[in-house]
């Protein structure tokens, strides 16, 4: 029971994780219906940003504020914004008429950029560092047998509070119509009056404030941040997406469903059945997922039209 | 077509026979003239560009010709080197009854290593096919996620394996079922045979010419043309009648097969570790560094820019910490100036120097007046912007 109470806490917050950084795919994809290929890497400019204004905050020691936490947290989903306006702005808006596979090209020669330029001693090194205790320490209570953490706490009830957030923007905003809108079809959104380049530069802030929302997340949580182009940041970014795609991609309540039942089969897959391979199940429920329901679960089944 | 298209059989044999000529001529003459009278260290860099050119132009095939997208290059080299390894060094055992290099040249123990090669690529090549089933049939993108994925997935279950035997007595006793597991883990294939060091290069040239010229034929047959068909306009092909999954299938499995033979031949090479560590997703990025530069389509291209990839590192040490920030800027810069790569689809002797040297000529004068009429168009774009939101107010 207790080992159950726990894998379950688990899937919650490694769920909750997920499910930050899925959205960013899924309203990228959404938009302008390609993978935004350098969204983990936004994810770990998130964390990394947020070591880096703890540090200059001087909180890196223990004993910070209790604001502490909230104030990095804002701080470091803004950077990432402006991180996320920049990519879009100079990389993808260029050739936002061109063929997939150029914008598939330039957002993988992005990521690396982003991976290879973040171990530059002068940004944030090759070393990997010890995310300062932002949080709490003590458990905050008790649940049959389970200690639970103040992180997992806020985790959870931030992510679902974003994503009410985001929810409430997309569905019932001038500004989530508009992106909507352009989602339907860009010409005609267009036509009809929506200014289509300002609508999917504030997708991509959105989406990438997110993404470092799940860095600062992560690294409060695990503590440990590898430096940036190490393949646990790809893996991290991959799984989400797999999260994505499973819930149907380009839908916002799907990436959530997508991304807790990922975080499901991981964690109770590694509990119960081999802890060898946890990856393995969560690639393997990709390749059932596009071969029997390509959609997603909750995606709607398109025809590609000439 | 006319009647030349149907040549007699001893036409074809012989048309079929001269590549192979080809190439065991090119290969000899690295073997016996170049390795020894250049340098050791010249000719491993030499050896390392013919690898870089094998990876190349397999991925080209499947990236430049099919317009389709992997990742997982490195995935399928690792399942080729690892197939080729195991088979050279337990068969080198089992057979020879031992694991040192037997043979001289084009001797038995070479030849098991031409045999491990194939054996790798075919291997690759059967998961490609697995790997293409459920991804080719969607739209492109999914391919490169899914063969990302796959390589990493690789990556792990190598990971889980044991230690390589190394008891010469212990491995003729063990039966090749139980000897799967036993390659390596984390620290790599060790201890086998290195049948290709810098004075013997000749199986890695041999295979170049092998895949460039299955890569140039493939270009201009029938089905090279209905992959660069799928690739312009998938919709359309289909249209036109061409199976397009099933194009798309073949030119990943043609494309993972020689992946797995460049695996095997590095796998073999001295001074090559076959770590799980080296063969992650930066090796796959290497390659499409390789495709996109030189030219999505182009074998001349890759050839050009393999060479280049690889030297620039040894030229310039320095560079190396450098080295995947310039390539990144590089793959956004071509992207963004020649989507199409430096050479596009055409082959060196295909381009028309003359337009491109007047074009480099006139390169400054374009510049200059890019920059002098600079002011006119940003005070252009200012009012437009200026007018756009008078409307927007009015």
């Amino acid at each position: 029971m207790t080992k159950f109470v726990q894998l379950l806490l688990q899937t919650l917050t490694l769920g909750s994780l997920y499910a930050l950084i899925a959205l960013g795919y899924t309203l990228v994809y959404g938009i302008l219906r390609f993978i935004n290929f350098a969204h983990s890497d936004v994810v770990t400019f998130g964390a990394w940003i947020a070591f880096a204004i703890a540090g200059a905050l001087g909180w890196a020691s223990t004993g910070s504020p209790v604001f502490a936490m909230p104030v990095v947290m804002v701080l470091a989903m803004a950077a990432s914004a402006a991180l996320g306006f920049t990519i879009e702005r100079l990389a993808y808006r260029p050739l936002r008429k061109a063929p997939r596979l150029n914008v598939l090209i330039t957002a993988i020669g992005v990521s690396l950029l982003l991976q290879n330029a973040g171990q530059l001693q002068a940004l944030f090194g090759k070393d990997p560092v010890k995310m300062p205790r932002l949080l709490s320490e003590a458990p905050l209570f008790k649940l049959a047998g389970v200690q639970v953490p103040w992180v997992d706490v806020v985790l959870v009830v931030l992510t679902i509070a974003l994503v009410i957030a985001l929810q409430w923007l997309v569905f019932r905003t001038k500004l989530g119509q508009a992106m909507r809108a352009v989602s339907w079809s860009e010409q005609t959104a267009a036509l009809m009056g929506v200014p289509v380049d300002k609508v999917v530069s504030i997708t991509f802030m959105i989406g990438s404030a997110l993404a470092a929302a799940g860095g600062v997340l992560y690294g409060l949580k695990y503590r440990q941040l590898n430096q940036t182009a190490d393949a646990l940041w790809m893996l991290l970014g991959l799984k989400a997406f797999v999260a994505a795609v499973v819930g149907g991609i380009g839908n916002v309540r799907g990436a959530v469903l997508g991304a807790v039942l990922i975080a499901f089969i991981e964690v109770f897959g590694a509990g119960y059945v081999s802890s060898k391979m946890p990856d393995l199940f969560v690639f393997g429920v990709l390749i059932v997922m596009l071969l029997f329901r390509p959609a997603g679960l909750l995606g709607t089944p398109t025809v590609e039209k000439v | 077509m006319s009647a030349r298209a149907t040549p007699g059989v001893a036409g074809a044999a012989l048309r079929s026979l001269y590549p192979i000529v080809i190439g065991f001529t090119l290969a000899y003459l690295m073997q016996t003239v170049v390795a020894v009278s250049i340098d050791d260290y010249y000719s491993k860099v030499l050896i390392d560009i013919g690898i870089a050119i094998v990876l190349g132009v397999s991925l080209g095939i499947v990236n430049g010709y099919a317009g389709q997208f992997s990742l997982g290059h490195a995935g399928f080299m690792a399942i080729g080197g690892y197939t080729a390894a195991a088979i050279v060094y337990y068969g080198s055992i089992k057979l020879f009854g031992t694991k040192a290099i037997y043979g001289g040249s084009l001797g038995p123990g070479e030849l098991l290593l031409c045999a491990g090669c194939v054996a790798g690529g075919a291997l690759a090549a059967v998961a490609g096919w697995l790997v293409g089933q459920p991804s080719l049939r969607l739209r492109g993108d999914y391919l490169a996620i899914v063969t990302l994925g796959f390589g990493e997935i690789i990556r792990v279950l190598i990971k889980q394996t044991d230690d390589v035997v190394l008891s010469e007595k212990k491995v003729a006793a063990a039966s090749w079922w139980s000897l799967m597991d036993n390659l390596g883990g984390g620290f790599g294939f060790i201890g086998g045979p290195r049948y290709i060091d810098a004075k013997n290069p000749f199986w890695v040239w041999l295979f170049v010419v092998v895949v460039c010229l299955v890569a140039y034929r493939l270009k201009y047959s029938n089905r090279g043309r209905q992959l660069l068909a799928v690739r312009e306009n998938e919709i359309a092909a289909e249209a036109m009648g061409i199976k397009t999954t099933k194009a798309k299938v073949s030119a990943f499995m043609t494309s993972a097969f020689f992946a797995g033979i460049g695996g095997g031949l590095y796998a073999h090479e001295l001074g090559n570790s076959m770590r799980p560590a080296d063969l992650g997703f930066q090796k796959s990025i290497d390659i499409v560094i390789i495709v996109v530069l030189g030219g999505m389509g182009s074998i001349s291209g890759a050839v050009i820019a393999a060479i280049a990839v690889t030297l620039l590192p040894e030229l310039f040490r320095s560079f190396a910490e450098y080295r995947m920030i310039a390539y990144a800027l590089a793959l956004i810069i071509v992207m963004l100036l020649r989507p199409q790569g430096l050479l596009g689809l055409q082959e060196l002797w295909e381009v028309e120097w003359r337009a491109v040297g007047r074009s480099i000529v006139t390169a400054p004068a374009r510049l200059v007046r890019w920059v002098v009429t600079a002011p006119t168009r940003a005070r252009a774009a200012l009012k437009a912007a200026a007018d756009r939101r008078q409307e927007d107010r009015s």
